[in-house]
């Protein structure tokens, strides 16, 4: 350092010798890579943006979604349960920019397309608190009321090299961002099958029924647990909203039949339950919709 | 006016604009932490947390970080070079255009304007603004520094030569993109590069924005207003290199668990590991200095400043290393555990350090003292005790809610839905609340002992002039 002649005191050489120390890490972890093929794989199932979902997309981008939402499961057990499969290398052909996203306020949306129908998704937008009282995700009213621009979109599918109708472009002016961004919610992680690591089977069902049937503690249970998930779709009293009423459900239910149902989930956008509650809660769901039904409705769990 | 006087007005208006900046972040930081446990905080279009959070990083890292780094930088180059800045009329013009780009920034981030890289949200036009910044600084700092009356370079000048060619690369090569607008522009990089570039950016952005300038002025700062010299020139050196070396190898820690290729998640994972030793240097030779007098804890009020932020420092290169650790990101990655972190950076060693360096630029440049002792004690408490209740509370709610997401019932399904452990960490949000007004408070106080300093330094100008 005393030394007058060293790199300290000659500014130029310093600068190339510190510029060359940065490089080595940025070429090798950032640079490289961008050559590698192992970088730009694609799944054969994975299907360009069309005009409305790239429209979503940026909408998606714009309000911020991604600072509460990941989208990208974890190869990891609890990650795969609560979600579905985790995320492949090959669903990202088309990500300009990844949306992958570093905080997960709320739930992961890797999985989301598919998982409710679309009347679900125009209605969460509008009041997320109908469907998760606790939720602290904010309103967005205002999508309802802008329609969209077709020669905006145009030149944003022109920009990423996306194949396009002119039909497609000229319907979007019909569209509300609203739809957009739902039409963006069930494109995602389309190209991946859905998965569930546990299926719940006619076994299981047998060994909790007979430990919570009749028992009124499961019933109330179960009441606390159809309002925090069940009664954004089905209504508070089971009176039926989203999805059909379920109050005189439980009149004649075949009890299997309901349990593997919560469980599993049915095709028209009935999501299953297993992997995020226990046997006994679905058992205890069960209990509540036969005393409900039985009740007709009045309420005679409290 | 001398060419002194003139820089040092350019010196203060740079902080003064960091100032500025810093109170609308921290305000903005206050109304997201609120929203977060009651979302009717969120207002409308243009306030609602997915824009105001962005806007709130971003004011920070860029107004209140940038502002206090370019004009504590401009200070430092001249007392370090023994000359005034080859062109003065340039760093003026700098400091205007660092003022418009700030905020035509902010307001394009309310707007929904936004590339959605975190720390490189700028659309291109605001971009290119960007770049003229940089380029204008680098021009007077290599041109001062090469024409410089004081033939060995300071420490500090290192780590200022190292911030601004790492800044230019990164920024230049993570925002490049396809425009298709005026207004959105798509990432140039897909998908797996698209998450690698980013990162490599990302990271780095914490390197030579939160690490490597405030190193700069910790080297400056510490040395002149406590009157001890540092520990270790040669341990500064060895700390210098390898730090700016191993820093570019880490990005891809933030991508842990996610489908990028394993080696590169693996390399960067070792080389975080590694960055513990060339933090820990400097944690070590700031310690070493302030031990050859702790008298000065008690004779000279900075001295706790300088001490806490290197703490903050050390704590926060030992937690980073850590949560790159496969495990312990399994468990952390996602959580409020990461804002916890980042705030004890921030909030700790950031703007500690930079504070401290404007409590000793802004008497010298009105040849005084600071107003009040007294207020920078309170002020250094509030901001304390504010930044650790700001960090435990997240640690806490970040172990809490990523424990709760990966327990599993004997049956092999989850033991709760996303919703419970939500609604479990609300409690810990409300108190990050009050640990945010606490720091605010400091702040405030902050700014008021800087202001009421600048009165008095003027009212002892303009009663000079009176006299001449
Ligand atoms: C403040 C953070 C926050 C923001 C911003 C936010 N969300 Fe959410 N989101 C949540 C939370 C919490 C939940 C879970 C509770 C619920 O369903 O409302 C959620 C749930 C969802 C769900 C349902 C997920 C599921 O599997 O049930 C979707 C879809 C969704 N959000 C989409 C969006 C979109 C699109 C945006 C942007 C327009 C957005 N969110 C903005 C917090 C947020
Ligand atoms: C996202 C909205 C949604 C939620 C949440 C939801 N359901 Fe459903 N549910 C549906 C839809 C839609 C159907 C009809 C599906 C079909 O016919 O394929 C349905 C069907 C059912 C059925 C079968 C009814 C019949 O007549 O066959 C039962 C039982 C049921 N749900 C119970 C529940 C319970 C219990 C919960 C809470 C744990 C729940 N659902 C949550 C949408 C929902
Ligand atoms: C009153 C003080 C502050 C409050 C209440 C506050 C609040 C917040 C909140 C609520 C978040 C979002 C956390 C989440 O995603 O869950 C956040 C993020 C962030 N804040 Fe602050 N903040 C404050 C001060 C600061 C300061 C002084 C700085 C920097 C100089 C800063 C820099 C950041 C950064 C960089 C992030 C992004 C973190 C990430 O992406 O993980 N904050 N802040
Ligand atoms: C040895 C040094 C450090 C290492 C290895 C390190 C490591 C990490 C890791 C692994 C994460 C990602 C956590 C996750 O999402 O799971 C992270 C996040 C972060 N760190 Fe550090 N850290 C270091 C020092 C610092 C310092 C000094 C600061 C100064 C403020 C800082 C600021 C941040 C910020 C802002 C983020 C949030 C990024 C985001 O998600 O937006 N880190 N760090």
């Amino acid at each position: 350092m005393s030394d007058n002649n060293s790199i300290y005191s000659k500014p130029v050489t310093f600068s190339v010798i510190a510029l060359v120390a940065i490089l080595v890490g940025s070429i090798v972890t950032a640079f490289y890579p961008l050559a590698r093929d192992e970088m730009h794989p694609k799944l054969d199932t994975l299907k360009q943006y069309t005009a409305l979902e790239l429209a979503g997309r940026d909408i998606y981008q714009r309000e911020g979604c991604s600072v509460c939402h990941t989208q990208t499961v974890r190869p990891l057990k609890t990650d795969v349960l609560r979600y579905g499969d985790y995320s492949k290398a090959g669903e990202n052909a088309y990500e300009r920019p990844f949306l992958w996203g570093s905080r997960r306020v709320g739930p992961d949306l890797a999985r989301i397309g598919g998982k409710y129908s679309d009347e679900w998704h125009n209605q969460h937008f509008l009041d997320p608190r109908k469907f998760a009282a606790k939720s602290n995700m904010p309103v967005y009213p205002w999508l309802e009321n802008v329609n969209l621009n077709p020669t905006t979109v145009e030149s944003h599918m022109k920009a990423l090299n996306f194949s396009y109708t002119m039909d497609e472009i000229v319907a979007l002016s019909d569209k509300t961002e609203l739809e957009a961004l739902t039409a963006y919610m069930q494109f995602i992680g389309t190209s991946v099958d859905k998965f569930s690591l546990v299926v719940f089977s006619e076994d299981d069902y047998a060994e909790y029924n007979n430990i919570v049937k009749g028992k009124p503690e499961a019933a109330v249970r179960g009441k606390s647990v159809y309002l925090s998930e069940c009664s954004g779709c089905h209504g508070k009293r089971g009176e039926g909203d989203l999805a059909m009423p379920l109050a005189e459900y439980g009149e004649d239910m075949d009890e299997m039949t309901a349990f593997m149902t919560i469980a599993n989930g049915l095709d028209g956008f009935m999501p299953g339950f297993i992997n995020t509650m226990t046997k006994d809660q679905i058992a205890g769901i069960v209990e509540y919709l036969r005393v409900m039904s039985a009740g007709a409705g009045s309420g005679t769990v409290q | 006016m001398s060419e002194t006087a003139y820089n040092n007005r350019t010196v203060e208006g740079f902080l003064i604009s960091s100032l500025v900046w810093g109170v609308v972040g921290i305000v903005l930081g206050l109304l997201v932490s609120m929203q977060l446990w009651e979302a009717a905080f969120n207002f409308g279009q243009y306030f609602t947390y997915g824009r105001l959070r962005t806007v709130h990083v971003n004011v920070l890292a860029y107004g209140l970080g940038l502002g206090a780094i370019f004009g504590l930088f401009y200070y430092m180059l001249v007392k370090l070079t023994k000359r005034e800045l080859v062109f003065p009329k340039l760093a003026r013009a700098h400091l205007w255009l660092f003022n418009i780009g700030i905020a035509v920034a902010t307001l394009s981030l309310f707007a929904g304007l936004t590339q959605s890289l975190e720390y490189a949200e700028f659309e291109w036009p605001v971009d290119i603004v960007v770049v003229i910044i940089w380029v204008i600084f680098c021009v007077n700092i290599f041109a001062t520094i090469i024409k410089r009356k004081e033939n060995q370079m300071y420490v500090s000048l290192w780590f200022m030569i190292a911030t601004a060619i790492a800044v230019a690369i990164l920024y230049l090569v993570n925002n490049m993109s396809i425009p298709a607008t005026l207004t959105k522009s798509y990432h140039i990089f897909t998908g797996l590069n698209s998450a690698n570039v980013e990162w490599w950016y990302g990271h780095n952005a914490v390197g030579f924005l939160f690490t490597t300038p405030i190193l700069a002025m910790f080297y400056y700062f510490l040395p002149v207003s406590t009157k001890m010299p540092i520990y270790s020139h040669r341990l500064s050196m060895v700390a210098f290199w390898s730090l700016i070396f191993t820093y570019l190898w880490t990005g891809a820690h933030h991508l842990v668990y996610t489908p990028l290729p394993d080696w590169l998640q693996t390399v960067a994972i070792i080389f975080s590991l590694m960055l513990i030793a060339p933090s820990w240097g400097t944690v070590v030779n700031g310690y070493f200095t302030m031990e050859s007098d702790w008298s000065k804890l008690q004779s000279n009020y900075l001295t706790k400043f300088f001490l806490a932020a290197v703490t903050f420092y050390g704590l926060q290169t030992i937690q980073g290393p850590s949560q790159a650790i496969r495990v312990i990101s399994s468990l952390i990655h996602y959580t409020d555990w990461v804002p916890g972190h980042v705030h004890m950076g921030t909030m700790g060693w950031v703007t500690l350090t930079a504070c401290a360096g404007m409590y000793y630029v802004f008497p010298k440049i009105y040849a005084t003292t600071v107003y009040s002792v007294k207020m920078a004690n309170a002020h250094f408490w509030l901001v304390f005790i504010g930044q650790i209740m700001f960090s435990l509370t997240m640690w806490i709610a970040g172990i809490q809610q990523g424990a709760m997401l990966k327990m599993t019932n004997t049956d092999g399904t989850l033991a709760y839905t996303f919703m419970e452990t939500l609604a479990g960490i609300y409690p810990y949000w409300q108190l990050r609340t009050v640990a945010g007004v606490v720091y605010a408070a400091g702040m405030i106080i902050f700014i008021i002992n800087i202001v009421m300093t600048i009165v008095k330094g003027r009212n002892i100008l303009a009663s000079q002039t009176a006299k001449a």
